[in-house]
């Protein structure tokens, strides 16, 4: 039954013709193009959606369009024209960098319009309690309330453009903010031509179940609208993919036996009413429950039933590092510690649920969706199609929050199929329930290890034994095996060390890449342990790592020598002054008796950046164009950490040209060479590298048009070229000079391959050109009735080489604490339970204490201008600085994470007498 | 089928349709409807007069059914009412108050309802309506468990009503989730209390929710306080065999056995709270 409605958006007035219990989200989206407002969650869990009406906040997606008729509805698209307040806020967000993927924009826009527009100058609880409703996961929340408080004073940063030579180290806004703030960027679900077919996947209830299909033709045949059912005999190539090729492993659609619960077994493909309106419950297929093993201790038991035929004991992979010799080091006379850890699965939550859409174009696809890795997208794609990967073309859509999970495939195969077998463009868009059931997780860990030291305090041997529950499919499971033991010695000398991983095939969701890939799960081990050693040792916390810590001539676990940029005891002694203070305070706060408790703990960690003893290349094309302009073939994913700007401000100072006259051309792998996946903090050191080499490359090239020396300085206005070399100037006119095929006058194309070398049959190596480092301090408050914990300050000093945009390195470090909080406090996944966004807990705004960063710079040679990657440094040493706080605030020693109320009043209980 | 009645008889009325659905704020019905087609008839009631605001009357105060938290938290009231107010405030978000009515929180019947504690412990009764006329029922006899209530097909909640508070009397809640926003209670507790002339307490009413299928009063500890000194601590005089009538269960947010121990913290909390003394 379809409606018209009359109502006004942004002061015009529409009519609506819809359902009348559509969501107004839907309607505003679909009907009325208002894209701007995003759709998170459908339940009101992420705040996304939020529209004012009739000047209130409320989640569109939980309003019946019925209930609008005749109400003023105001969208983040028309913030500026319709409330005194949302322009300002957006200049704000823009300047502050408080927009990073830019998912949750439109809503913390909105809620804070509603806020500025009533009360001229809130407090920050105020603020908070305003923009609590919205869920973001990028930011830390940190630079969207100083963003409103700019507003608030009238206070916004004006924004230039930095000078010639001046790009890199300038905490510019992102270049590709504009349209966040706007909301006319447009993410996945944000872009789907009308007349494409939906596509819904049918997906298996069971853990573990065998299926047989009924009658599919009677069932098209019964439901007008639907147009086919998809299932693995579709499929005209491998119904096979997986991000690592030896190991692909995991079918587009299950046959014969669904090995997860979530997992894709069928897809119907029709109109998207039809679709949409489908009881999926009456699709006919008939499920036989098996016993499903969901732990690593079932997986490995004798009798367990087996995911794969070739994982013999449902093995995935087994990782090692071993140097010296750890069981003789355990047998002199040193002080030792030993523990046993757990962790949980950890959600990815980004706000964007996985979203696409496909077109055949004569004889290819074209698939635009996001993700973190077009080019392994394209890739496997094309295998799962039977095509070379030319034929298939991926577009990445803005994308709403990555995090490690929108490296593998979701929705490209499912639409590629669909559009190609029915020639209509075809779209799919995941439920929060599918995101959440089906894309990859953080992998559970279980740790034992032991660690020895002198008993001057220096570190003498580490032994560290890691399982890894890495799902039904391998994913990214063996790089979070081989990366662990590498990193298991956390940024320090460690003599004797032997670690050994392994990764275990459960009948759980597969775990992928998450923001550290294994080294967040190993810390909250390693570091605690740290910790336990000073404490038997007698020397403070701080000192103890300051002493053991890695230097730029000592040699790592793998037995690599970094030689420069090894910026970890740096790290920790800007701790210094926070850390002596901070204790001091917290010492005074428990002399009074009560239930409340404070203790401040820290930890540290080291992170290499990119692939690990294997080539990740990335290509960056750099041309002058004959009107004086210049393209960046930029083709490294930009998923709200801020590659379209680093890159390009690194590419503008290497070739000595102002940033203003940079037009990019964002990733596309019909348009832009391969800058490999966003993932293990690679971007800013291997494109940037990459974009730096190209940008000294072209400045060669036109220097040798004038035949200037290096020093010049270059000009660039209209179509004319000038070379000023101390005062004496040549002038080009670039529209005489004769173009490439891509219409360049000049070009060049850069590709950087990290020096690394493979790791031998005891993990040693250099299995990375360079790490990042860093450490955290963390306060916090311990309710010892509730055991509720509540972090009150972060500080968190990171050596990142060289901050090529100090605000955006920030908001790494924000978003990265805000998710350490997370996993440490409150994260948990239990496959088939709570596959919403009230039952799984990411951090509120009022989660996210402030935090305070502090920007270390050792430069290393091998990175652009010095730098390294921060994107999953600044999440890895959060929890265990936590979890060491709550030690120092009472005693309790957390094991098992996240520690949530029940697990810390237990862990108080526990405690010796 | 989707009906947009205007009376309270008609929306009571049309509820008597089979499986049809009320829908005032939708902040219970389309989260329940999450990927999935809403495609039961629905009642909405948005347009029903008379539905929505609270009326001081002789006897006490009635909250229209299709009250908002927001309505609620804006709205001018004795002390009595600072337990309901602060439990409005934390219902879901802002987004989720301006729209989440009083009595969708009630026929929703989650055992985490924040509204319902402190109604229960303001001895609210619920009125219902219906083609044969109304009805009034104790709040604690309309949730008859997890997820049911005592509405029949054809009858609607039309008002919440609250008995008139007596002079003295103050009241406390507080709310115990993994986060500070949008969170599901792990526990709630709300505390009403009255004094004599004297300081001592007159009148006690503790209800707890989230620790059992329905909220519930605690009923040997209410006695229990009957005649406390001023300067005593409610919370002092508590004893684990107050909170054992409680049935927690095991869930994703908390194991029944932290539910008890943490009741005995939270209730402690809001009665001293309600009771001036913390």
């Amino acid at each position: 039954m379809t409606v018209s409605f009359s109502f006004t958006v942004n002061g015009a007035d529409v009519s609506c013709k819809a359902a009348p219990q559509t969501r107004l989200s839907e309607a505003l989206r679909r009907e009325l193009g208002h894209t701007g407002t995003k759709s998170g969650c459908d339940a009101g869990d992420c705040g996304a959606c939020t529209v004012l009406l009739d000047g209130q906040p409320v989640c569109a997606c939980l309003v019946p369009v019925a209930q609008v008729e005749g109400a003023r509805i105001v969208t983040v698209e028309g913030l500026g024209a319709n409330s005194a307040t949302g322009a300002l806020l957006q200049r704000a967000f823009l300047a502050r960098g408080a927009a990073q993927c830019g998912i949750c924009t439109p809503g913390m826009l909105v809620a804070a319009t509603a806020l500025l527009d009533r009360v001229e100058a809130p407090s920050r609880e105020m603020i908070a309690d305003a923009l609590g409703g919205v869920l973001c996961r990028c930011t830390g929340y940190a630079k969207i309330i100083d963003a409103v408080e700019d507003a608030v004073s009238g206070h916004v940063r004006s924004h230039e453009m930095p000078e010639l030579g001046h790009a890199v180290g300038a905490a510019m806004p992102r270049l590709d903010g504009g349209p966040k703030v706007a909301g006319t960027e447009q993410y996945g679900a944000d872009a789907i031509p009308p007349d494409a077919l939906w596509v819904k996947a049918i997906r298996s209830p069971f853990h573990r179940a065998a299926f047989r299909f009924g009658n599919i033709t009677a069932f098209i045949a019964s439901h007008p609208g639907i147009i086919r059912v998809l299932t693995a005999s579709d499929i005209p190539g491998r119904n096979i993919f997986g991000v690592i090729p030896p190991f692909a492993d995991q079918p587009v659609f299950a046959e014969d036996e669904a090995r997860f619960r979530g997992e894709a077994v069928a897809a119907l493909v029709g109109e998207r009413a039809a679709i949409e309106a489908i009881d999926l419950s009456r699709f006919p297929v008939t499920w036989e429950e098996r016993g499903a093993v969901l732990t690593i201790a079932a997986a490995l038991e004798a009798s367990a039933p087996q995911l794969h035929e070739k994982r013999a004991g449902n093995i995935l992979v087994k990782g090692h590092v071993a140097r010296g010799d750890v069981e003789t080091a355990f047998a002199v006379d040193a002080v030792t510690v030993e523990g046993s850890f757990e962790t949980g699965f950890v959600e990815h939550a980004y706000i964007e649920p996985e979203a696409g859409w496909a077109r055949r174009v004569g004889d290819r696809i074209e698939i635009t969706a996001s993700t973190q890795a077009p080019y392994m997208d394209r890739d496997d794609t094309a295998a799962i199609m039977g095509f070379p990967p030319e034929r298939i073309r991926i577009i990445p859509s803005a994308c709403g929050g990555g995090f490690g999970s929108k490296l593998d495939l979701s929705v490209q195969p499912y639409v590629a199929l669909a559009a190609w077998l029915t020639g209509r463009p075809a779209a799919m868009v995941y439920s929060r329930a599918e995101s959440i059931q089906s894309t990859t997780k953080r992998h559970p860990a279980v740790m034992r290890a032991r660690m020895a030291a002198t008993r001057d305090g220096k570190l003498l041997a580490m032994d560290f034994e890691g399982d890894f529950n890495t799902g039904a499919y391998a994913s990214w499971g063996p790089t979070v095996a081989n990366r662990v033991p590498v990193h298991a010695s956390g940024p320090y000398q460690v003599p004797h060390y032997r670690a050994r991983t392994r990764a275990v095939l459960t009948h759980c969701v597969p775990a992928g890449a998450f923001r550290g890939f294994g080294v967040p799960q190993t810390v909250i081990a390693q570091e605690q342990m740290l910790d336990m050693l000073a404490e038997k040792l007698g020397i403070d916390a701080l000192a103890f790592r300051i002493r053991n810590a890695l230097t730029d001539t000592t040699s790592t676990v793998t037995g690599q020598v970094m030689g420069d940029g090894v910026g970890i005891r740096a790290c920790f002694e800007a701790l210094q002054p926070h850390w002596q203070k901070a204790r001091s305070e917290a010492d005074a706060f428990n002399a009074k008796a009560g239930h409340l408790r404070r203790g401040v703990g820290v930890a540290g960690m080291f992170y290499g950046c990119g692939n690990t003893s294997l080539p990740n290349p990335s290509t960056i094309r750099f041309g002058l164009k004959p009107d004086g302009r210049l393209s960046l073939h930029q083709g490294a994913t930009d998923i709200g950490q801020g590659s379209n700007t680093v890159i390009t401000q690194i590419a503008a100072d290497a070739a000595g040209l102002p940033i203003a006259l940079i037009d990019l051309i964002s990733p596309d792998t019909d348009l832009t060479p391969d800058c490999g996946k966003t993932s293990a903090s690679r971007q800013t050191f291997v494109t940037g590298k990459a974009a730096e080499q190209a940008g000294r490359a072209l400045r060669q090239m036109i220097l040798r048009l004038a035949n200037a020396g290096d020093e010049a300085r270059l000009e660039l206005s209209g179509g004319t070229l000038r070379v000023n070399q101390g005062g004496t100037i040549r002038t080009v006119a670039l529209k005489d000079l004769p173009v490439d095929h891509h219409e360049y006058v000049l070009c060049a194309e850069e590709t950087f391959d990290p020096p690394t070398s493979p790791l031998d049959a005891n993990g040693q190596g250099n299995p990375y050109a360079v790490y990042g480092y860093g450490a955290h301090l963390a306060e916090v408050e311990v309710d010892t009735r509730l055991g509720l914990v509540k972090p009150l300050r972060i500080v968190a000093a990171h050596d990142v080489g060289r901050a090529i945009n100090p605000a955006l390195v920030e908001g790494q470090i924000e978003g990265g604490v805000a998710q350490g909080i997370g996993m440490a406090l409150m994260e948990e996944f239990t496959p088939g339970k709570g596959e919403n966004l009230h039952d799984y807990l990411i951090p509120t705004i009022g989660d996210v204490p402030p935090i305070t960063s502090i920007l270390v710079e050792c430069a290393s040679s091998a990175g652009p201008f010095g730098a390294k990657g921060i994107g999953e440094q600044a999440l890895i040493p959060t929890a265990p600085a936590i979890l060491n706080a709550i030690h120092h605030a009472t005693g309790a020693r957390l094991t098992r994470t996240p520690a949530t109320p029940g697990r810390v009043l237990a862990a108080l209980k526990a405690r010796p007498a | 089928m989707y009906m947009r009645p205007r009376t309270i008889e008609e929306a009571a009325a049309a509820m008597g349709s089979a499986g049809a659905l009320a829908l005032a704020g939708g902040t219970d019905v389309f989260p329940a409807h999450a990927g999935q087609p809403l495609d039961r008839p629905i009642i909405d009631l948005s347009r029903v007069e008379g539905l929505r605001g609270i009326a001081e009357m002789a006897d006490g105060f009635r909250f229209g059914a299709a009250t908002t938290w927001s309505d609620i938290v804006r709205a001018s009231l004795p002390p009595a009412f600072d337990a309901l107010k602060a439990a409005a405030g934390e219902v879901g978000s802002i987004q989720i108050q301006n729209r989440g009515t009083i009595a969708g929180n009630l026929c929703n019947a989650s055992p985490a309802a924040d509204g319902v504690p402190p109604l229960l412990a303001l001895d609210a009764s619920v009125e219902l309506a219906s083609a044969a006329g109304r009805r009034v029922l104790p709040l604690g006899d309309f949730i008859t468990g997890y997820r049911k209530t005592a509405l029949k097909p054809g009858e609607i909640v039309s008002a919440v009503l609250v008995p008139r508070p007596a002079e003295r009397v103050s009241s406390a809640f507080v709310k115990l989730g993994a986060r500070r926003y949008l969170v599901i209670s792990i526990l709630m507790a709300a505390a009403v209390v009255e004094k004599d002339a004297q300081g001592r307490i007159a009148r006690a009413a503790v209800a707890v929710g989230a620790a059992s299928p329905v909220a519930q009063r605690l009923r040997r500890l209410e006695d229990d306080l009957l005649g406390l000194a001023p300067a005593e601590k409610p919370s002092s005089r508590m004893v684990l065999s107050h909170v054992e009538g409680l049935s927690p269960i095991d869930d994703v947010r908390a194991t029944a056995e932290y539910r008890l121990q943490a009741a005995m913290s939270l209730v402690g909390e809001a009665l001293d709270r309600a009771a001036g003394v913390l």
